[in-house]
This record gives C-alpha cells, structure tokens and sequence, in this order.
C-alpha cells in the first residue's frame, strides 16, 4: 500500500472533464418585467443543472415578490437561528452534539417552497432549520438544543432529534434516515397518496452501504422517493474528492436518473424541487438530486473547519457566493425592495430569534420523571427501570 | 450433602446408546419399553397441548375477537383448534394480521413464494403481491425500510431469514427502532414494527444458521424480544408482538418449526408479552429456559426423577424426588423479574439455560440480578447451562448445545451444593 500511496501522490488532482455546475448565489435573471403582485419568470444560469439519464429541469422559474421576500426572511431567520445555536454552545449553554448550516440556508429553504406541506422530509443531523420549516418552532429547536420542556422532543432528543408531523428528523446515524426514507416512500404509495419523500444525506453518508441497499428497492419498487445529497464537499474532516472514487453523487443510483443543482442558488434549488417532485408523484420511480452547497463552519462544534481546508477557501465563498447575499442581490436588482427593506427584514429576524432565544432559556428542564417515559409504549413497559444509582429504580 | 456429580465419558456413551436404541425401536415398530423407561421428547412433550380442550385452556390466553368492556368470557363452545406445527401456527398469525389489519405489509427475503420455512406460504396469493413481497437480500435496509413504514403508523411485519442475519440490520434496530419514540418525545415510534426470524441451532446449522443472537440486545431500552416454544404460544405471542405499540424481535427456535406440534386455536388470540409462564410447580430449584432448550429440560427432569440405569449412579436418591419448578421466559426484553424472583426465593436455587454461549448471555443478566435481589435466600450458587464460549460449530454441535445430560448435571451439582 506504502508504494501504491507514492504512486498516487505524484498523479495530478482529479480535473473535472465534464462542464461543472456553477455554484454561484446570484446569476440568475430576469425574463420578464416584474409586476409587483403577480407572478412573473426569471430565468437562471444555464449552468444551474446537470443531469444524468434524464433530462435537466427548465431554466425558467415562476417567482412572486411576496415569495422572493418570503425566501429572504426565511434564510435570515434561519441563519440568524444557528449563529444563536453557536453562541449558546460557546457559552456553554447547549451540551452534547450540534451541526449547524450556515451556508447551506438555500437547501432547506428551497425544498420547503418546492415541496407541498404533506410531502415528507427526513435528513441527518444538520436539521435545525428543516425543523422549523417543516412546522416547528425556533423556540422548540433552540429550546430542544438546550434541553428543555419547550424543545420540540420535549427536551429528551437535543439535537439531531427534532421531529414535526411531516419531517422524519434529525437522525444522528451517518446514511441510517436513506432506507427510513425510502419506507417512507413506500407507506405513502401503499396508501396511494400523491406525495413525495425527500431523504436528505450528506456527501460523506453517501458511501454508506445502506443507502445503496436504500436507491435499490426504491427503484425496485418504483418508490416516489427523491434521494437528496447535500454535497458540502466535506464529509466531516475529508474532502469528498478523498473520501469518493465517484463525486458526481448524482450518477451514483445506477438505473436511477439524478439531477445535479446548483445549491447555493436558491431558485435553482427550489426549481429542482419542484422538478423531482413531479418525476415521483407521476410514477417515474426515484431519482437522484444532488446540490452542490457548502457549509461556513465546521462539521460540528468541535471542529473548527479549517484544518482541512484553507481560510481563504472560506472567506471566498462568504464572499462571492453567499446563498442569502446572492437573493437580496436579485431583490435589489429587480426593484422588489431596497436595501433599507432588506436591512429592516434582518433586524425583524433577528429581533424574531432573540425572543425566542429568551423563550426557550426561561423554559424548564424535563422532569425527572420524563427519563422513564418514552422509552416503551405507555401501559406496555416493563414493571420496572433501574436508574443511575443502586436506590432509583422506577416502577411503572 | 454430596459432592458435586459429573457424568463421566463412560456413562454418556451409554446413554447416546440407549437413546439410539430407543429410535431405532421406534422406527423397527417394537413396542418394548427401555431399560430405563421412555424418556420424553419433543414428540412426547407434555407441555406440547394435543387436545382441543387443553389447547383452548392455555394459560393467559386471552381471546383478541372478543368485546374486552365486559368481563373475559370462558365460554369456549364454538371454539376450533387445527393440529400444526410452529410455521404454521406463524403464517396463521400473520394471516390473522393481514385479514384485519388493512395497513399490515410482510416482506423479507423470499417470503412471497413461503420464505424458507414455509412461514409465509401462501400469503402473497391470499393477500397480494402489494402486501406479502420479496426484499433484496438487504437486511440493514429491510430494517431501516421497516422503521419508515411503521412511522407512518403502518404495520410492519419483516423477516430476516436467519437471527444470524440480523447482524447488518443491527444499527438500525438498536439505535433507530428503539429509540426512536424516546428521542422523538413520544411523537414519532417504530411501534408498529415487527422482525421474525428464525433462530437456535437445527442439527446441521454450522456457524452461520445456529446462533442465538438475544444476548445482544438486551441492552436496547425499547425493543421487545420474544422467542416461543410451540404453536400456540407462537401464535398468541406473534400476534401480540405485532400488535405491541413498541418494536419487537421475534425469534422463532427453528428446529421447532416442524417438530413441535399442537392443536391451536384458530381463532384469534393473543399470549401476552413481558410474563414468564411456569410450567411445572416446584419448591427446591426453579430451571429457567426458553426456546428450543425447554424440551431438554423437560427430558431432563425425568432423568432427575427417574434416572435411566447409565447415569442413575449420579444423581443420589435423595434428590430424585426433588420439586423442580420449570419456567418458560419467553419475553426475553424486558425479561420477567418478579416471576423468576419470585420462584427463586422460593426454591433458593437456579439454573438457567440457553443455548446462546455464557459470556455476554441473557443468563449472566440473569444471574447478577437474581442474586442480588435473593440473595439472602440462595442455598447454592446460580447455575448457568449453555453454549460454549465458541462458534457453533457444525461438527460438534451435539456438545455445543446445552442438552438434557448437561442440564441434570448441573441441577443434581445445585441440589447438592
């Protein structure tokens, strides 16, 4: 191995032979002159998609002021949202494990303006914001971060376990939600209802087996399951390019077509959504959707994010690409708002996450009693749980 | 008090002489009784119920198709049992499920033509190829697809072929299955799930078709684990397990599949989960099993009391009379502590036996808590009958599991501690 490695370090770095998709925040334009209450159609760069084994969805994208606007606040709050997460774990406040995603807002803020609010979403740990959008609270995210009774587990998942009646969570197991989704899928065809599941992983999950054995009964099973790769172009600590013989994730389905998108684009994502969703509620089967995004902070708290990568890497993307910069650029352009509106719509979200910051600090601790619920049915357990010391044991 | 007895090699190879002696009079048709009288096995189990009337007397048995407002009922006219064996006591189960729960899907590897036990036979015709289907061979996945559907408030039934397949598909009920409700604060559970699987050694197993992985699991708050020993407790235990609101694993001891046989109600009933059920009454030494290991414990104790002429110079005379108090566990996770503790501060001694290898057993879990929680009342130390400390190996397997030879050598030694 020791010679295979030298062999492998004087090869020149894998050159892209394909045309990339182009991950900037702000190229798409406009095709028709906005009128201000109705719909009205932009078109986005031609290198917003690529596709494999099926055709690119159409450049053109139907927008609305109210949506455009709607969008901005929503990236906002859900940005201003995890910078609260990040200073309430620096200061000690929130234990245990947190994965924010601060730059990758165009995501979750897409999908949920190209999904229908009875499509089913289920992803990874880096879940705060589709937890919100899917009908939670910041308060109950922040408040389940911190572990306390208004957390939307009521305080006994923290992160990573955030769950609203339509979003499947939150799950700590790298590639575990893939099959979870892909049952999903099958509950909701078994049933016969016209909706889509979205299964959200990361580049890194993608190498997991289980999501293999997940693409292959779906498309077995011509489940309307859409398997969405988050590509932030690290898995954890390793670059996708170190971790993947195949880093175009959306070719890996075999027989099944994937879409590439451009995911710091928020429209291009949200017409890709809106794209796959109509492939599987037609009964295409599943398809492959992969956004190229990136992610301004680290894996995790705990990982600075920049030994693997260059700070200069960073700052570029902050800087040329941001996903929230890039719409309020749109905005600006197209006369929907000035910049003092933009300005106003950020103090709104972050006045919005400070109140709920406060609201979730004020809120209590679970009870003691809350460590043996949940665990069985209730009326189903065990008569009894032993707990942490010799003398607490608790009968049900 | 005696000394601890052991059967020597000598007196064993007698014995396997007498038991072929025995099996080639029942083929040859004589009728002769053997020198040391029969002994019972699973063809002759008392435990194993051969009349209706019996069958429709099974303790905790209790009737799903009856209005449960009022009082239980034991009116038992109109009631029909069929004779079948354990796989088919499982498919009527799962029949059962399917006619009344329109939401019931079972899938696993090979079940739409009868699986390879012949569990699911005939289901995919009965009930269509949308709800009776073949998986890939893809078991991590079959458990995660599983979670997703019973999230959805469906009811799924998966097999994975063998327990010793069950491996791959361990995250997924571990860390997903069980914890999903807790972690959720209750929204969300994989309640409506349930894994079969087909588990114990059958004679020709080797390392991969024998194992008996419930040790385990033992730590997954959560997760439920059951593992019968005859049709109708198959029966009435699956469809309890498959309508728990909490995921289950259900192991089925596969060498029983064929050769335990009962009359069971055809009716729908359901066995409870999390009881222990006592089998014969005793007051100086409870043996615990479950599974295939009971019929090695019922030959066992006839060996106790009446010990054919190779072994009888081991067991003392003094303790052939002794009362054993046999208990099936049944629900493994959470396993019956006030039964078996019960019983034990009773009779003072236990002996547990499974066929899953000592270290890391369910009996080790046993032990520390029996003893702690009788510990004042324990005339000798707990015992444990099982497998060897190493795979189960497919020519020896007849010494790796823990056979009725074994477990009166370990009763007598605790008798006469």
């Amino acid at each position: 191995m020791a010679s295979l490695a030298r062999i492998r370090s004087t090869l020149p770095r894998r050159v892209p032979l394909a045309r990339a998709v182009q991950t900037s925040a702000d190229s798409t334009k406009l095709a028709q002159d906005p009128s201000h209450s109705e719909p009205f159609t932009v078109r986005l760069h031609e290198d917003s998609f690529r596709a494999y084994k099926t055709e690119p969805p159409s450049l053109d994208v139907e927008v609305t002021k109210e949506g455009l606007l709607g969008m901005y606040k929503d990236m906002t709050t859900m940005r201003r949202m995890e910078q609260a997460a990040d200073a309430m774990y620096k200061q000690k406040l929130i234990r245990g494990f947190c994965h924010l995603a601060i730059g990758q807002e165009a995501v979750s803020v897409g999908l949920e303006r190209g999904i229908t609010a009875e499509d089913k979403v289920i992803t990874a740990y880096r879940c705060h914001p589709f937890a919100v959008l899917r009908g939670g609270t910041i308060a109950g995210v922040l408040g389940e971060l911190l572990g306390r009774q208004i957390g939307m587990s009521n305080g006994k998942g923290g992160s990573m376990h955030i769950f609203t009646p339509t979003f499947f969570g939150g799950n700590g197991i790298v590639g575990a939600q893939v099959p979870v989704g892909a049952g999903l899928a099958f509950a909701q065809k078994y049933l016969e209802k016209p909706l889509a599941t979205y299964a959200l992983y990361g580049d890194g999950a993608s190498n997991q087996g289980q999501v293999f054995e997940a693409y292959n009964m779906a498309k077995l099973w011509n489940l309307p399951c859409v398997f969405v790769c988050e590509n932030n172009k690290y898995g954890m600590g390793t670059s996708a390019e170190r971790s993947s013989s195949n880093t175009e994730y959306f070719t890996r389905g075999d027989k099944i077509p994937g879409i590439q998108a451009n995911g710091m684009d928020v429209l291009a994502v949200m017409k890709a959504v809106q794209h796959t969703r109509e492939w599987v509620t037609s009964g295409n089967g599943p398809i492959l959707l992969e956004f190229v995004t990136y992610r301004y902070g680290g894996h995790s708290m705990s990982d600075p994010g920049t030994t693997y990568r260059t700070r200069d890497e960073i700052q570029k993307m902050r800087s040329t690409q941001d996903t929230i910069r890039g719409l309020g650029r749109y905005i600006e352009e197209w006369g929907l708002a000035t910049e003092e509106d933009l300005k106003k719509i950020d103090k709104e979200a972050k006045a919005v996450v400070d109140a709920a910051v406060e609201e979730a600090k004020a809120s209590p601790e679970p009870l003691e009693k809350d460590l043996w619920t949940d665990i069985y049915y209730k009326g189903t357990e065990p008569p009894f749980m032993r707990g942490r010391e010799r003398e607490e044991i608790h009968h049900y | 008090m005696f000394a601890p007895s052991k059967l020597t090699q000598a007196s064993r190879r007698q014995l396997a002489l007498l038991q072929a002696a025995r099996r080639w009079e029942s083929t040859s048709g004589t009728k002769a009784p053997p020198a040391g009288g029969h002994l019972p096995s699973i063809a002759t189990s008392a435990f194993l119920r051969q009349t209706r009337d019996s069958s429709l007397r099974t303790p905790g048995l209790r009737w799903a198709d009856e209005d449960h407002a009022g009082p239980p009922s034991n009116a038992l006219g109109g009631r029909e049992t069929r004779k079948m064996n354990l796989y088919q006591a499982v498919r009527d189960a799962m029949s059962i499920a399917l006619t009344k729960d329109d939401s019931a899907i079972v899938f696993g590897e090979d079940v739409a033509f009868g699986g390879v036990f012949r569990c699911t036979m005939g289901l995919a015709e009965e009930f269509g190829r949308e709800r009776v289907f073949n998986t890939p061979l893809t078991e991590q996945g079959i458990a995660g697809f599983g979670i997703g559907v019973a999230s959805m408030g469906q009811t799924a039934i998966a097999e994975i072929q063998f327990a010793d397949y069950i491996y791959p598909a361990f995250d997924q009920l571990v860390n997903e299955a069980a914890k999903f409700r807790f972690r959720s604060g209750g929204q969300y559970s994989a309640g409506g799930l349930t894994v079969r699987c087909p588990t114990m050694s059958v004679g020709h197993g080797g390392l991969y078709h024998s194992q008996s992985p419930e040790g385990y699991f033992m730590g997954a708050a959560g997760l439920k684990l059951v593992i019968p020993r005859s049709p109708i407790q198959a029966k009435g235990l699956l469809l309890s397990a498959i309508r728990d609101p909490n995921p289950v694993i259900f192991m089925e001891p596969k060498i029983l599949y064929r050769s335990s046989v009962e009359q069971v109600p055809i009716d729908d009933f359901e066995i409870p989960l999390g009881r222990a059920e006592t089998l014969t009454q005793g007051s100086d030494l409870t043996l615990l099993t479950w599974g295939t290991p009971i019929y090695h414990c019922e030959t066992a104790l006839h060996m106790l009391a009446n010990p054919p002429a190779p072994v009888a110079k081991h067991v003392p005379e003094s303790l052939r009379k002794a009362k054993i108090e046999l208990i099936d566990l049944r629900t493994i996770l959470p396993w019956d502590v006030e039964t078996v503790a019960e019983s034990v501060n009773r009779t003072g001694r236990l002996v547990i036996v499974h066929e899953a290898s000592k270290t890391g057993g369910v009996g080790g879990e046993i032990s520390a808590e029996i003893q702690k929680r009788c510990f004042l009342k324990l005339d000798a130390p707990v015992k444990r009958v099982t497998g060897w400390d190493t795979p189960v190996p497919m020519q020896y397997e007849k010494f790796y599991i823990p056979d009725a030879l074994r477990i009166l050598d370990a009763m007598v030694e605790t008798l006469s501690y």
